[in-house]
């Protein structure tokens, strides 16, 4: 497979006529977590949803350049919106479970896919709870509502069910940002674990968080990628100044 | 002090007036209810709701009239409700907030709303029964009158076109309460457009689908004027089918009073049906508020 799994090059998005994203040109690699930071507002999480196309839903969005997923832009007009999206995972900030049980929200996505077999059904929840490190926790509640669970259980169902669909990327939109401590640890450890099946692309506020779990780090800053590489040169020496000082907290 | 005694008494005075028209409003709802209770009550038994009027409608029951109001909001439903829905679905997952298409269906949502019902009744004799029934006859009977007549079905479809704002409206209400989140969930799970709508918008709106439906059908149990041309009868001895006029409880009330060879002897029926139409539209009308109270308590949550 390709190093390159996501390869974006000249790449622009405009809101209506307001420029939102400009000239990014940035390769993500394969299996490894990439972490965009940056101050709100810098387009980290409108790229993100530029990934997947989900930027689709909202009105006026325009986009120019190539947006190239395995080598095929995604932005082609033979290109089906809903296989990419099979494709191409995403986990939202605020968790979004269906007012359904556990089972039924993790097995939505295989059942909209055609998988109707009921021990099939069985195997896939119980893979992509185990895979979310979730599975200890609801195994004896399946039939549960979903909305009951507390909201680290939230979004990690969320992560189970976006694995359920069996796809390569995982986009993450700041997925720890409303919850606690602990919480967020136990999805930290969940994301270093992901990353040796799927390529995990994280959007994040928190800087130690980026550390911590990402191999690579971009610094997006006004809509423009300033500076990606190694998380640990962007985080000990990074070549410009402008990432040098967030970093340091002298900004954002 | 005189100046503010003045003052006082002004104020005092306007209180009192604002104070008394609104006292006014419960006391008539009050009168109204208590007049009818106790004209109707010696009427109302099982007898009376499961008979047949007899005696030149002088004595006997209003079953006929029950059963016709009962078939005619229930053919009504079956029309306004999934193409209430239908457009409802259309304004909030399809149509673009301030498109051209969007603002001239609402314009015209609203302004179907405040269409007088007599209009509606002509619309339906013009349209239903001069144009559509009379091409039905045309076509199928060689020109021998069925369906270009007034019935139960002209008059349902009628009564649909009276209603479809009151489901339009409440259905667009329960599908805005679904989270923007859950459909975005839903996408980027690679569902369609559709398969969103139909397993994540609508389940989560069965409430509020249920509200429209249950506003519509208390409006159109109690209108009369989109049926006088188009199918309510004045005394039938059968009960109706689709293609046969039919007896309806608000018509029956203004056949009672104005139409019956001797009013002052069908005042005890008139009572008691006007307190089975009151009852009917009353219970209804609380069921969809207490249900919209439970979707507004769930969209705060």
């Amino acid at each position: 497979m390709s190093e390159n799994k996501i390869h974006t090059e000249n790449m622009f998005l405009y809101y209506s006529e307001k420029m939102a994203l400009n000239n990014i040109s940035i390769t993500i690699p394969e299996k490894k977590v990439t972490a965009f930071i940056g101050p709100s507002g810098c387009g980290k999480s409108t790229f993100l949803r530029s990934l997947n196309r989900m930027n689709d839903l909202i009105d006026g969005v325009k986009i120019e350049g190539k947006v190239m997923i395995d080598g095929v832009n995604i932005y082609d007009k033979n290109i089906d919106v809903v296989n990419l999206r099979k494709k191409v995972g995403m986990v939202f900030q605020k968790s979004n479970p269906f007012a359904k049980s556990i089972y039924e929200n993790i097995a939505y996505g295989p059942k909209i896919n055609g998988v109707n077999d009921k021990s099939h059904l069985d195997e896939i929840v119980e893979t992509a709870l185990k895979n979310a490190a979730i599975w200890e926790e609801v195994k004896d509640r399946l039939g549960d509502s979903a909305l009951g669970l507390s909201g680290g259980q939230q979004q990690r169902l969320c992560i189970a069910r976006t694995l359920a669909v069996n796809p390569e990327i995982v986009l993450m939109d700041e997925p720890a940002s409303a919850l606690d401590p602990l919480s967020t640890a136990k999805i930290e450890e969940l994301i270093v674990q992901l990353k040796e099946k799927y390529t995990i692309v994280i959007v994040t506020h928190n800087m130690q968080q980026a550390a911590r779990i990402s191999d690579n780090t971009a610094f997006f800053y006004l809509g423009e990628l300033i500076e990606h590489d190694k998380t640990k040169k962007i985080f000990t020496n990074p070549d410009k100044k402008q990432t040098e000082d967030y970093i340091t907290g002298r900004f954002g | 002090m005189i100046n503010n005694f003045r003052k006082n008494f002004k104020g005092a005075a306007i209180e009192g007036v604002t104070l008394f028209s609104a006292l006014l409003i419960i006391a008539i709802v009050f009168v109204m209810f208590i007049v009818i209770f106790i004209g109707g009550k010696s009427q109302l038994s099982w007898e009376f709701l499961t008979s047949f009027p007899t005696e030149g409608m002088t004595k006997g029951g209003i079953f006929p009239a029950i059963y016709g109001t009962a078939l005619l909001v229930i053919i009504m439903s079956i029309a306004a409700v999934p193409f209430g829905t239908i457009t409802a679905i259309y304004l909030t997952e399809y149509a673009k907030e301030n498109s051209i298409i969007a603002k001239t269906i609402r314009f015209a949502v609203r302004t179907l709303a405040v269409i007088p019902s007599i209009i509606y009744g002509l619309f339906g004799l013009g349209f239903f029964i001069k144009f559509v029934g009379t091409h039905v006859d045309n076509a199928l009977y060689g020109g021998t009158l069925h369906w270009g007549q007034p019935n139960l079905l002209w008059a349902s479809l009628t009564m649909a076109l009276l209603t479809l704002p009151v489901v339009i409206v409440s259905v667009e209400e329960a599908l805005k309460t679904v989270p923007q989140e859950l459909r975005a969930a839903s996408l980027a799970l690679g569902a369609t457009k559709w398969q969103t709508i139909y397993k994540v918008v609508l389940p989560g709106s069965v409430s509020g689908i249920m509200t429209g439906t249950i506003l519509a059908v208390s409006r159109g149990a109690g209108e009369v004027a989109p049926i006088l041309f188009t199918g309510a009868a004045y005394y039938l001895a059968t009960l109706p089918g689709l293609g046969d006029q039919f007896m309806v409880l608000g018509y029956h009330i203004y056949v009672l009073t104005t139409q019956s060879a001797n009013v002052d002897q069908t005042l005890p029926i008139q009572f008691g049906t006007t307190c089975v139409l009151l009852m009917l539209t009353f219970v209804l009308n609380m069921s969809a508020v207490i249900l919209r109270y439970r979707i507004r308590k769930k969209k705060n949550n």
